[in-house]
């Protein structure tokens, strides 16, 4: 089976909606989340802001690296990336 | 008829219900432990109400219920549409919902940044009211204690369809006749001495903490303003400032159902002192239009007392006698004689951000 990159979600979101673990074809991580957020679309709302820029206390690491590009979500994933969307403890 | 025997208090950990029975009240249930509440419309004769919760990770959400808070589901949240570029002012993104109310049909949700949403299937879906956000005037409002402007107060003329008074910190009181198409300012007499001098009768840069409308009579409406109380008897075509004993500064005021002269507030000391004056909880009281006040201290701390009481923390029932307040210290205290005395309802709750009667 051909290797995608891998999207998981932080368990503390569970309380609210469901939380997939996604394998996406995509190449960048705003594509990654949105087949993600096909899984379940009010899953969207939690992750990005009204402007679809990332949350500004969510966090994403891609393969152990923070996201860099909060706006446009352009970071760019390997076919073997792991991407953990998180909360960032600065929201409490 | 507002119900004066159940009560609603939202808090930085959860909505709690509380009821009364032969004068005593008690925590009912708790919904959304451990969750920030910031506002809530209490139940319709159907069961429905709403809750908004603002998730410190994941941003503002709306809950319905329509079993009067048995069961509950998430709805949609209001949401800005896409910024333009050249925008100026706050972002385009909900940071909080500050007030909720039924406007005619609808339901009607304030908002920070200063956005006012409309639903007419009960929360399934909101639509942003543009020609208010689209007012040329929204760019000279600023934020009154968070970063950017919020509607705290909405007051539907209970008599006129399509009326509507808005109260905006910072950014004054707007008024509607149409339904929410076209908007005029509506704050004339309102005093900012936050202001350079020129500027302190700009309407358009009033804080007012909040307003209440006097259902019965609905040309008197009530303002706690951030410089004093003020009160307008020609449905907010003017206001005049009130004179309130030991300080007129405060956050909250509920108006008499029926009575257009009877309204209550909970001073604080300042605005740079925000605690009550000699560490003693008061609530100041007028039944004559403002011309006097009472001071009413019968079973409110009298010593060693820091709570505030915020600008949604304080409600009257419609039998005009029963009240209700809470602070941001979770204190919880209520009255069943129009605020002749007082009794602690709860005293260990999470810092309260509203509280509704009914």
């Amino acid at each position: 089976m051909r290797a995608m990159p891998h999207i998981v979600f932080t368990p503390q979101l569970r309380r609210f909606t469901s939380t997939p673990e996604v394998d996406s074809e995509a190449t960048t991580l705003r594509a990654a989340l949105d087949d993600a957020f096909a899984h379940n679309p009010r899953l969207r709302g939690y992750v990005l802001d009204d402007q679809q820029h990332l949350r500004a206390n969510v966090v994403i690491f891609i393969d152990g690296q923070r996201c860099a590009d909060r706006i446009k979500l352009a970071d760019t994933l390997q076919p073997h990336s792991t991407v953990h969307v998180l909360q960032a403890l600065s929201g409490g | 008829m507002t119900r004066n025997d159940r009560a609603w208090v939202a808090t930085r950990k959860g909505l709690f219900e509380l009821r009364a029975s032969a004068g005593a009240w008690r925590i009912e249930r708790v919904n959304f432990l451990g969750e920030p509440v910031t506002m809530l419309l209490p139940p319709d004769e159907q069961g429905r109400m709403l809750a908004a919760l603002n998730l410190g990770h994941f941003g503002v959400k709306l809950h319905a219920s329509s079993d009067a808070g048995s069961s509950w589901q998430e709805v949609a949240t209001p949401t800005f549409p896409e910024q333009p570029q050249d925008a100026a002012g706050p972002p385009w993104k909900l940071v909080l919902v500050w007030s909720l109310e039924r406007v005619g049909n609808e339901v009607w949700a304030g908002t920070i940044p200063g956005g006012l949403f409309r639903s007419a299937d009960f929360g399934q879906s909101w639509q942003l009211v543009d020609p208010l956000w689209q007012r040329a005037e929204r760019l000279g409002w600023f934020g009154g204690g968070y970063d950017a402007p919020g509607i705290h107060s909405i007051c539907p003329h209970p008599g006129q369809p399509g009326e509507t008074l808005l109260g905006i910190s910072c950014g004054g009181a707007w008024r509607t006749t149409d339904g929410g198409t076209q908007w005029q300012l509506s704050a004339r007499g309102m005093r900012a001495d936050f202001m350079p001098p020129e500027m302190a009768e700009d309407q358009n840069v009033q804080d007012p903490h909040r307003i209440q409308r006097c259902a019965a009579q609905p040309q008197v409406l009530w303002c706690q303003h951030h410089g004093g109380i003020w009160r307008s008897t020609d449905n907010a075509a003017s206001w005049h400032e009130l004179k309130a004993p030991l300080t007129s500064f405060g956050f909250a005021v509920a108006a008499h159902p029926q009575d257009g002269e009877t309204a209550w507030f909970v001073p604080g000391i300042k605005d740079e002192k925000r605690v009550p004056v000699d560490g003693a909880l008061v609530v100041n009281r007028t039944r004559d239009g403002g011309r006097s006040f009472e001071t009413l201290r019968n079973g409110l701390p009298q010593k060693d007392c820091y709570d505030l009481i915020y600008r949604h923390g304080l409600d009257v029932a419609a039998d005009g006698r029963t009240l209700m307040m809470g602070s941001t210290t979770g204190h919880v205290w209520a009255s069943g004689d129009a605020g002749d005395t007082w009794g602690a309802v709860a005293l260990n709750l999470p810092p309260i951000a509203a509280v509704r009667l009914g």
